[in-house]
């Protein structure tokens, strides 16, 4: 099950929408592909982010993967805990190991985004 | 063994994985699993306790006759003839030019009876070349890949685990040592060797009875917290131990020199062997890369494949890295050019087109305490 009420990217992404600010990070489904979650690279505040260009990098013990930005938009904070704790992103994915804030540009273009039963559909599809 | 490429082996314990949960991997030829309850578990369950693991996918070719010896001594770079029955030595086969072919376990069972272990992906190369040198002398391979299973448990609990199963004396069974017994009454040769820089055994038997040595193990070690280990977290075991992965430290592009294991090439031993003179010359001239430790100081993790700089200058390139689960920090090992490679030298990794500062280190990262 992934939570009904936030819009996914097919690479994993989920957004929860709150008012004009989306924050941002990746799925249960993408923390378990990847395994233990070791570093994150995080865009700072003032970043400005294209829909579907990169964001970021996470990297588990073995593998690097690309964080793809859902929505377009100037980046408000990023989670400075997951410096310290890359691992809440395996322990916590749709919690407290979200990954960036960002100012929505186009309201529009979170409407464009999966939900839950799309992305759920998208995963057990393998 | 000269199987179509593409046709993937699996060992004989493939389904006691899928019924453990694994994560299943093509690597070198096998169907194998890369990871059970998770990299970082599966490290610290071996540094701290005993993993398990599958070898079945490593090539064992039986070497006999009674010029066995003198054969090997002329195959590969180290002197097989210079072990007593029952020990072991860390060899590698070379091509002419001096360029590894692949890195191998040499383990004398008798005066002429020989067992040479070598990576998965190499072992069809490396039996078709054995063969070959072998031409000459009274000597015959058997390759027994597809008809052996290997079992290896390593870790500090390893012996106290492997202990009660077995008829062989753990006690005097030395480091790069191996004996013929039973291991739960499975007759089994026991070696004590392995590639995760702690104490432990690799346990050879048929190839049907991997199952049962494996859930006997299992089963002995479970008070003890024994675990299934992957080849995820067997790559970042022996990346703390500083130990060479064929394909990233060593390839046909690399000798030995150039590899830091110099001193296991005998260039001083009788007769004439393949590669001599080119490693001779390397000897003689020196080498054109080195191996070398990285501890990344700055953010990021070097991983394979990324270049690294000297004060902008392009010095060498990445080929095994990861965030060490025993130390907290990214490592890596790394060629550069020989005159960058001293420890204590400050080094950039490229990492995704920023500069990111490593320290040259000495290898290994990691050595268990005695």
């Amino acid at each position: 099950m992934v939570p009904p009420e936030l819009r996914y990217t097919t690479d994993h992404e989920w957004v929860r929408v709150d008012g004009d600010t989306a924050t941002i990070g990746i799925t249960d489904f993408a923390a378990q592909q990847l395994g233990d979650v070791v570093f994150v690279d995080l865009p700072p505040a003032g970043t400005k982010l294209e829909q579907f260009g990169t964001f970021g990098v996470v990297e588990s013990v073995k593998a690097v993967s690309d964080l793809y930005a859902p929505v377009t938009g100037e980046v408000r904070e990023a989670n400075q805990d997951l410096s310290a704790k890359p691992e809440l992103i395996n322990s916590d994915p749709y919690g407290a190991g979200w990954m960036i804030r960002v100012a929505i540009a186009n309201a529009a273009q979170v409407d464009s985004l999966l939900d839950a039963a799309a992305y759920e559909k998208l995963t057990s599809a393998g | 063994m000269t199987e179509a490429p593409d046709q993937l082996h699996s060992t004989a314990l493939l389904d006691v994985h899928r019924t453990l949960g694994a994560r299943l991997i093509e690597f070198g030829g096998w169907l194998m699993p890369v990871q059970y309850a998770g990299i970082l578990e599966e490290h610290r369950a071996v540094r701290e306790r005993a993993g398990l693991f599958d070898l079945s996918h490593m090539g064992e070719l039986f070497v006999e006759g009674a010029d066995a010896g003198d054969a090997l001594a002329a195959a590969v770079v180290s002197d097989p003839r210079t072990l007593a029955v029952g020990r072991a030595q860390y060899s590698m086969i070379v091509a002419a030019d001096g360029g590894v072919i692949d890195d191998l376990i040499v383990y004398r069972l008798g005066p002429t009876r020989f067992l040479v272990v070598a990576n998965a992906g190499n072992a069809a190369i490396v039996s078709d070349v054995l063969v070959e040198r072998l031409g000459r002398w009274k000597a015959v391979l058997d390759d027994r890949s597809l008809a052996t299973s290997l079992v290896a448990i390593q870790g500090p609990l390893a012996a106290s685990i492997l202990g009660p199963l077995t008829t062989v004396d753990l006690d005097s069974l030395k480091y790069y040592a191996i004996a013929e017994g039973e291991v739960a009454g499975i007759p089994a040769l026991v070696a004590r060797t392995g590639y995760t820089g702690e104490d432990g055994f690799e346990i050879f038997v048929d190839w049907a009875r991997g199952p049962d040595v494996w859930t006997a193990l299992a089963e002995a070690g479970a008070p003890a917290g024994v675990t299934p280990i992957g080849l995820g977290a067997r790559d970042t075991l022996r990346l703390e131990a500083g130990m060479p992965l064929y394909g990233n430290e060593l390839d046909r592009e690399t000798n030995p020199f150039e590899a830091g294991l110099g001193r296991v090439v005998k260039l001083e031993k009788p007769g004439d062997f393949v590669g001599r003179a080119a490693l001779e010359k390397v000897a003689r001239e020196g080498i054109a890369k080195r191996l070398v430790g990285l501890v990344v100081t700055g953010r990021g993790i070097a991983r394979h494949g990324y270049p690294i700089d000297a004060s902008e200058r392009r010095t060498g390139t990445v080929t095994s890295g990861t965030q060490s689960p025993t130390l907290g920090v990214p490592i890596a090992m790394a060629y550069v050019a020989p005159g960058d490679g001293e420890p204590g030298t400050i080094l950039d990794v490229e990492v995704r087109e920023q500069r990111v500062s490593a320290e040259v280190v000495p290898l290994p990262f990691y050595k268990r305490g005695r």
